[in-house]
């Protein structure tokens, strides 16, 4: 009896300890200090170094420590003076005169000048072999293409490349010399990859210094893009503990309106329920990339609310005109309106999607809204296709990806049942192809392997129309299988202009040109979603997810 | 033993060897590669040549292995091509991290399990017992992501009594000396940051501890069941030892030894049941970095990290039978 007795004790002190424990977890609703904002990441950034990354985690952060000569207005895209104040192209839109900010300095005390920016454009044109690769200098690459001693022959040269020269005039005057024509550039150089960073910091932490190891993968031996990224912005690092949290505080000696949180940490949560169970419990303030089937949950809770990104991507379908016939522009129509597409968003896209008419955001300059429009319609699509003389059913291989939600197709397998059916009914008959988006759809679609037809889309990196329609069409693509000289041409033209009104001009008729030659079928625009504790206010979620923390407030 | 630990060790050798073929052509055997990983829409051809080429990819297999077993033979375990950390800093990291949640998971299942498992053989048949059944039966055939779940939205949403994510309170301003956030949080003697490394602990504990908690309690009560029959448990309780004596010196120490070599086998399990349970609770542990490596097929994490975790699971699986051999002493190793 005895031993029974103690084993009841036992269980007994067990249960109040237990019980006690979650009495004295109870409280476990935090609520972080009014200057505190917490922030949860879908991962750890890769390095701070905003001219070595692409990824969307690392640019959430450099955008807090570093700023560029031009910048976005926050929730838009148009260009503003940054470190800049003012600038001037030339006719030929290849050289461009800044005049800097006076009286700033980085984070570490380096006067910000002529000197120091041009140090920047220099740095990247010379960056060393392995930091010549997509994988690491990916933006340099998409802009400037070429670099001063390249380290391969496939890599390109000066010859190829659009950077030339920067020249300081002064200390507040830069002119920066293009070796051919770029519109966009002003624009563009706001991008975070070419925001300014302390000419003395990236020498002293060693930024661009390493070894190639035996596999020819470079190892940083400097502690700049972890420990010490230095910029002028209105935050600094504070630390970083890898898969624990990013901590980011105040800049007080900033240029400009000083930040109004003292603190932003950035918690890494790679898993979409946790980062929503988190924000519930309050562990976070707020979150990026809400899942769709997610929003209701949290529209209905009295302490969150939710914020839109206005649209910058595009979900379409490619035509591969290498396969026949779909060089028939009589069959690509018959494609058009045999998607419906309008069903498609309405079902799958929980009121955040918008038909596209065309293969750019509304918000770009050059969007054009008297294109061709094609409208769901089985009937019209058969008879184009016997007017082109196929016969009835046209077999047609459609790919969709598998393993992935993307802002623009966040369930692609639906999407593709839906037009799949919807083909069926006018002419087509749909054979079905799926593949696991990482890694291997992608490398099928752009090398032209993934059937006549494919679900795919883009979200826009800055605000230019040449980031998407440049990018898709402005040159031969074996995702897409056409040679077209006109839009080639327009396209080219556009990006070479540096008036804003000729630029829109030239965009829209090519918008015009595009949708008139089909080359795919645009589908829908979407607006991701951002989730915050509804006491978080100024949080301005921008197109291109640049977001300043700086103008946030804890209410 | 010496003869026994050294021979063990030396069959390291061979299972590396193997188990890092294995790995390598696996890998490689998925289809697409860390170039297509690393850019997603933006992969172009050109650019998935060039990253092939810098990392070797675009090389025959063969050269490919002999250069990662001549490397890795040097201690480095190369570099993460998605996040570009050394694979030795990240399981520097991130081994802490999953050693303490495994740790935690079996000290549940051992503090829970024992016990449940004694009662049952002692209820043998009884309503104790049939409860205790149906209780593993749960453990065991519950899938750990589930459960997991479930505790989170009980205990975290619903209640609001544990946190849901992570090892620290992010606000928390607190040294990281050994990786072991409990230790570091006694260490620094900041009382608030152990218990709150506690609190992290608790939900991915219990979710993971599960299987095992059940495993523990079956054969816990199938060894008891057969112990307690044995001559000398019978002469003990004849010469008119307490029950509990008899059942704390005799039954209860005879009947540990199946259960601590089932503890020890399960350490393969605690670290295969990590990958959901970490990914689950965004806790920064092995489990949740490998699962994001496959993604990104992300090859040098796969093959350092895989490894690692192999060396790990043989070495604990000696240990267990070196301690069998403690518990026990008529088992002579030496004579293996």
């Amino acid at each position: 009896m005895s031993h029974r007795r103690k084993v009841l004790t036992s269980l007994g002190v067990l249960a109040v300890a237990l019980t006690a424990t979650g009495l004295g977890l109870a409280g476990g609703d935090k609520q972080s200090a009014k200057d505190t904002l917490v922030f949860g990441a879908a991962a750890d950034p890769t390095l701070l170094d905003p001219s070595l990354v692409s990824d969307g985690e690392s640019f959430r952060i450099t955008d807090q420590i570093f700023e560029g000569l031009t910048r976005l207005r926050p929730g838009t895209l148009q260009v503003e003076p940054g470190l800049a104040t003012s600038w001037k192209a030339s006719k030929d839109a290849k050289t461009f005169t800044f005049t800097l900010r006076k009286g700033v300095k980085f984070h570490d005390g380096t006067p910000f000048d002529g000197k120091a920016a041009c140090y920047n454009f220099d740095r990247w044109y010379n960056f060393p072999g392995p930091l010549q690769s997509d994988a690491a200098s990916y933006y340099y690459n998409t802009v400037f293409v070429g670099f001063r001693k390249p380290a391969t022959k496939d890599t390109p040269g000066p010859k190829e490349a659009l950077y030339k020269s920067c020249r300081a005039i002064g200390t507040s005057q830069i002119v920066i010399r293009l070796n051919r024509s770029f519109g966009p550039f002003v624009g563009v150089i706001g991008l975070d990859s070419f925001t300014m960073q302390s000419p003395t910091a990236l020498k002293k932490y060693g930024a661009d210094k390493g070894r190639l190891d035996g596999e020819g993968v470079f190892h940083s031996e400097g502690t700049y893009g972890t420990e010490h990224p230095t910029g002028t912005g209105a935050y600094k690092l504070k630390s970083w503990e890898v898969g624990n949290r990013l901590v980011l505080e105040r800049n007080d000696a900033y240029w400009g309106k000083k930040a109004f949180l003292k603190t932003v940490i950035f918690r890494p949560i790679s898993n979409n329920a946790a980062r929503l169970q988190a924000l519930q419990t309050g562990e976070i303030q707020g979150y990026d990339l809400v899942e769709p089937q997610d929003i209701a949950t949290i529209k209905k809770s009295s302490k969150l609310k939710i914020l839109s990104r206005p649209a910058f991507n595009v979900g379409y379908v490619t035509i591969n005109q290498k396969v026949k016939p779909f060089d028939n522009v009589l069959v690509r129509q018959a494609v058009a309106y045999g998607l419906d597409r309008p069903g498609v968003v309405k079902s799958f896209y929980a009121g955040r999607g918008a038909v596209a008419s065309q293969f750019m955001p509304p918000s770009l300059l050059g969007y054009a809204k008297d294109v061709t429009k094609y409208s769901y319609d089985p009937a019209k699509a058969k008879q184009l296709l016997q007017k082109a003389g196929v016969t009835l059913p046209l077999k047609v291989d459609f790919w969709y990806p598998t393993d992935i939600s993307r802002p623009y197709m966040p369930d692609p397998a639906r999407n593709f049942q839906a037009f799949a059916a919807s083909l069926n009914k006018s002419g087509f008959e749909v054979v079905p192809h799926s593949a696991p988006w990482r890694p291997d759809y992608v490398g099928r679609v752009n090398a032209g392997t993934a059937g006549a037809l494919n679900l795919i889309g883009w979200t826009g990196d800055y605000g230019d129309p040449d980031n998407f329609i440049g990018t898709f069409f402005r040159t031969e693509q074996t995702q897409w299988g056409f040679k077209n000289p006109a839009i080639f041409n327009l396209l080219n033209k556009a990006l070479a202009e540096p008036n804003p009104a000729k630029r829109t001009q030239l965009y829209q008729q090519a918008n015009r040109l595009i949708m008139k030659f089909l080359p795919g079928v645009p589908y829908v625009h979407t607006s991701p979603a951002l989730a915050f504790q509804k006491n978080v206010v100024g949080y301005k979620p921008s197109p291109v997810s640049l977001e300043p923390f700086a103008i946030v407030q804890i209410k | 033993m010496l003869r026994f630990v050294v021979r063990r060790l030396l069959l390291l050798v061979p299972i590396l060897l193997g188990l890092s073929i294995l790995v390598f052509c696996w890998i490689r055997a998925l289809p697409g590669s860390p170039a297509e990983s690393l850019l997603g829409e933006r992969a172009t051809p050109e650019s998935i040549r060039q990253i092939r080429q810098q990392y070797g990819l675009d090389r025959p297999i063969y050269v490919q292995y002999w250069r990662y077993v001549k490397t890795t033979a040097g201690g480095d375990l190369g570099t993460s091509i998605a996040s570009r950390r050394t694979v030795k800093s990240e399981i520097g990291r991130r081994f802490p991290a999953t050693i303490e949640l495994a740790l935690a998971a079996m000290l549940f299942a051992v503090v829970v399990g024992l016990p449940l498992g004694f009662f049952a053989a002692k209820h043998h048949g009884g309503a104790f017992d049939q409860l205790s059944l149906v209780l593993s039966l749960i453990g065991i055939s519950m899938p750990i992501f589930f459960l997991a779940l479930i505790l989170k939205y009980a205990f975290s949403v619903r209640l609001g009594w544990l946190p849901t994510v992570g090892r620290q309170d992010v606000l928390l301003d607190v040294g990281h000396p050994t990786g072991f956030y409990l230790l570091d949080g006694l260490l620094e003697g900041n009382m608030v940051a152990f218990w709150d490394a506690i609190k992290h602990l608790m939900l991915p504990a219990i979710a993971l501890g599960s299987i095992p908690l059940a495993i523990v309690a079956r054969i816990t009560r199938a060894a008891v069941l057969d112990v307690q029959n044995e001559d000398y448990v019978r002469t003990a309780r004849a010469k008119g030892l307490s029950p509990l004596v008899v059942d704390n010196r005799h039954v209860l120490r005879n009947a540990l030894l199946p259960v601590s070599t089932i503890v020890g086998l399960q350490v393969g399990l605690l670290l295969s049941g990590a990958v959901l349970t970490e990914t689950v609770f965004a806790f920064p542990g092995m489990g949740s970095w490998l699962q994001e490596a496959i993604f990104n097929r992300d090859y040098p994490v796969l093959q350092g990290g895989i490894l690692f975790v192999a060396i790990v699971v043989v070495l604990v699986n000696l240990l267990v039978d070196i301690s069998y051999g403690l518990i026990n002493p008529r088992i002579r190793l030496a004579g293996r």
